[in-house]
């Protein structure tokens, strides 16, 4: 890209500055083309646990996209509580261990959670199915399947509007939610019993640019999910929205890209 | 004066004990309430035992003595099969309890040219039910013929007192026949020791000094008692039955012949504003066998639910373990079914399961496509969870398969001393691992009779071989020891550790082998 192509003369310190400082544009940039070429228009967004919901591309889970995560009933649980709150049905799918107890103090509804914890090798028909009704799904996928019934899959979340949480890799997956950094605090040698959870949650989205991540409390004291570094999260979330529109105006971007 | 005939089956609560398989025909048996003989045999009765004694007075006089504890519920089942009979040859039957009856004389009088015909007829026909001793009394009014029935000789089963004679027959009987001690004190107390003596007395005088429930029974010894008897309106017969002939060995063959009956019954309850909330489905096949099962929905039953559960019940029968054969097209049952029964167990008022103007219940396209999923992988493949109550992770929840009813023993709101404190692990495995606890000298670790490990956890690591996964910190153990008085007596100590990549475990120690539980991760 023209804009990185830096002159050896320059200073370091001034070419790192410069260098992050035109990564951001880029984002920015990349941010508004995707928002002008969305595939739908009106593609809303789930309610997601506030915790989460800025490091998340578009700033929550999308209905109709399908999320990768890493293996963490926790992190399921977390990303679940949003939606089951707001009212939506969630289903889990190939997950036994799932921790009922637990789920039910994060916030999810047990009277909207619908599990099918041994789905065999139908598993792809059984989230198929029960994602045309039920607003998120989780699955931990058996057997692998073929490129054409996961296409089949993709089309029916779109159409239906239903999201889709995949403990795993998974191609074209809206972004890659991991779990990383746990600490848990409470345990001594010998005393005391395990309190508050710390981790770091990383999200790297399909669209490329830095995968974002923050520090959370996984459950706090109060059994809760707690943003930790919410201050600058917020601050450079503001800047970016402020700064980057205000940089190139839109119709400038339109033209460039057409 | 109403003309009635009451039918008497001497000690029913021993009689339905004996047929509920509780006690052996012809030993001596007592069925006993808050520690009173209610009803005893005859053998126990030639020992000495009678109701209203203690049930260490009854064992004292008659060692061998089954004591029978008593239960209305169990009199009522099986009387109701006795009063289906009687209701087969006569009309207005009312259950004054289980074990007697009282009806109007003057119809089947007519109908069978005489009271005492018509006795002896009601009586042959209730003796058909394997029954012994059945006595008959007819006289004026239900007081009257309930002492002429418990009067009779067993030789002279039935006793008709003529019309107008019943002032005369209860006049001899004490007044403690009445049935209500209080007044037969206070009437000995006046000198007043039968009902005859009873009757004189001015039915004004009485009601002045004994009130209206001294009336009525004044009126009774005087024959002059003149309530009408409340016969009692047959239940509607629910139960459909559908006989299959040739038998069907299909279960899709099966779930379209049931469609009709389900589809039948259904409306049967509509049309009398019922709803069911819980049927029991049961088949017989080929051979004679009979197969049954409940089952609950959480809010009530349509005809194809009910279809829906004859194929899940069906498809259970053929599944064989671990393996499921697609059952609605598979091989077949392994007999073929000549019967298939289904009965309402529970009904409910319709207008309790209306949907509300904006729906209550859940979203019908949510139950559409669990159904579907169930009809893919089964019955016990799509669940719903709830929380119990309970000590050790797999207490604390449960899980029902969608559509049917949980019933919970285990309320979550009682206090479970020795539950571990929150945070609950996010993992719980479905079947715990073995592991292996080690100490930082790599032996493993175990418990002293004082509850204390016998040195610090290091590493745990599967039982089955892998790698040890080192313990940066740890707490517990903390014992469990639940129901230490009965057969199913636990006892367990649970340690929580934190690995090295800060994923916590909990890990559980019962009998000397370690495992893990759950994951905190």
């Amino acid at each position: 890209m023209p804009a990185l192509a830096l002159s050896p003369a320059v200073d370091p310190v001034d070419a790192g500055e410069s260098r992050i400082q035109s990564v951001d544009t880029v984002q920015a940039l990349q941010a508004r083309i995707d928002a002008l070429q969305r595939t739908r228009l009106d593609s809303r967004l789930m309610p997601t646990h506030e915790a989460l919901a800025d490091l998340l591309p578009d700033g929550g889970l999308r209905e109709g996209a399908t999320y990768a995560l890493s293996p963490s009933s926790a992190l399921v649980m977390a990303l679940l509580a949003g939606p089951s709150q707001a009212g939506s049905w969630c289903g889990v799918v190939g997950m036994p261990e799932f921790g009922v107890e637990a789920a039910e103090s994060v916030g999810i509804d047990l009277d909207r959670l619908v599990l099918v914890p041994h789905p065999g090798d139908a598993w792809l028909t059984v989230t198929a199915s029960i994602a045309d009704a039920l607003g998120i799904v989780v699955v931990r996928p058996g057997r692998a399947a073929s490129d054409g019934a996961i296409a089949k899959l993709a089309g029916r979340l779109r159409e239906r509007g239903s999201t889709l949480l995949v403990l795993g890799p998974w191609p074209q997956a809206e972004a890659m939610i991991s779990l990383t950094e746990s600490r848990w605090s409470g345990l001594g040698d010998g005393h005391g019993y395990l309190s508050e959870r710390e981790v770091t949650v990383t999200v790297s989205s399909k669209r490329g640019g830095r995968p974002r991540s923050g520090r959370l409390m996984m459950p706090d004291a109060e059994l809760g999910i707690r943003r930790l570094d919410r201050g600058v999260a917020a601050d450079r979330a503001r800047e970016r929205w402020h700064d980057a529109p205000a940089a190139v105006p839109p119709n400038d971007v339109a033209r460039q890209v057409g | 004066m109403q003309r009635t005939l009451v039918l008497w089956v001497p000690d029913w609560p021993v009689i339905a004990a004996v047929r509920d398989g509780l006690a052996a025909a012809g030993a001596p048996i007592a069925v006993m309430a808050a520690n009173r003989v209610v009803a005893c045999s005859p053998a126990a009765r030639a020992e000495g035992v009678r109701a209203g004694q203690r049930r260490r007075e009854a064992q004292s006089l008659c060692t061998s003595l089954v004591v029978v504890p008593f239960d209305e519920g169990r009199d009522h089942r099986l009387f109701a099969p006795i009063i289906d009979v009687v209701e087969g040859l006569v009309a207005g039957v009312q259950v004054v309890r289980p074990g007697l009856l009282a009806l109007a004389a003057r119809g089947p009088a007519r109908y069978y040219g005489g009271e005492k015909a018509a006795a002896i007829a009601l009586r042959g026909a209730v003796l058909g039910e394997e029954l012994t001793d059945v006595r008959i009394g007819v006289a004026d009014g239900a007081f009257a013929a309930e002492l002429a029935a418990r009067t009779v000789a067993p030789d002279q089963p039935v006793r008709v007192v003529a019309s107008g004679a019943s002032a005369s027959f209860l006049a001899p009987f004490s007044v403690t026949t009445l049935g209500d001690p209080d007044l037969a004190t206070l009437l000995g107390r006046l000198g007043v020791r039968t009902l005859g003596d009873f009757a004189v007395l001015p039915a004004d005088a009485v009601r002045d000094r004994l009130g209206a429930a001294g009336a009525h029974r004044h009126a009774l010894a005087g024959a002059a008692d003149a309530t009408m008897l409340v016969p009692r309106t047959p239940p509607p017969d629910l139960e459909r039955v559908l006989e299959l002939e040739p038998p069907l060995d299909r279960v899709d063959q099966l779930a379209f012949a049931v469609r009709q009956l389900a589809d039948d019954l259904v409306e049967s309850l509509t049309s009398r504003l019922l709803v069911a909330t819980a049927i029991r489905i049961g088949f017989r096949d080929e051979h004679g066998t009979e197969t049954e099962r409940a089952w609950l929905h959480p809010r009530s039953f349509r005809a194809n639910e009910i279809v829906d559960r004859v194929r899940w019940q069906l498809s259970g029968e053929t599944r064989t373990a671990g393996t499921r054969a697609d059952a609605d097209r598979g091989p077949g049952l392994r007999s073929a079914i000549t019967r298939v029964r289904i009965v309402p167990e529970s009904v409910d008022d319709l207008a309790h399961h209306e949907p509300g103007l904006w729906g209550s219940a859940p979203d019908e396209r949510v139950h559409h496509a669990l159904s579907r999923v169930q009809s893919l992988l089964g019955h016990e493949a799509v669940l719903t969870a709830q929380r119990t109550g309970g000590r050790t992770l797999a207490e604390r929840s449960v899980l029902v398969p969608w559509g049917d009813r949980a019933v919970i023993t285990r309320p979550v709101e009682r206090p479970w001393p020795g539950a571990l404190p929150q945070p609950a692990p996010a993992t719980v495995f479905p079947s715990r691992h073995a592991v292996t606890v080690v100490d930082a000298q790599g032996s493993p670790v175990g418990i002293d009779e004082r509850m204390r490990l016998s040195a610090a956890p290091a590493g745990f690591a599967p039982a089955a071989g892998g790698a040890t996964r080192p313990v940066t910190s740890w707490a517990g153990p903390w014992p469990l020891d639940e129901q230490w008085w009965s057969i199913r007596r636990r006892r367990l100590h649970r340690l929580q550790v934190v690995d090295a990549a800060g994923i916590a475990w909990l890990l559980v120690l019962e009998g000397s082998s370690w495992w893990a539980e759950a994951r905190y991760d």
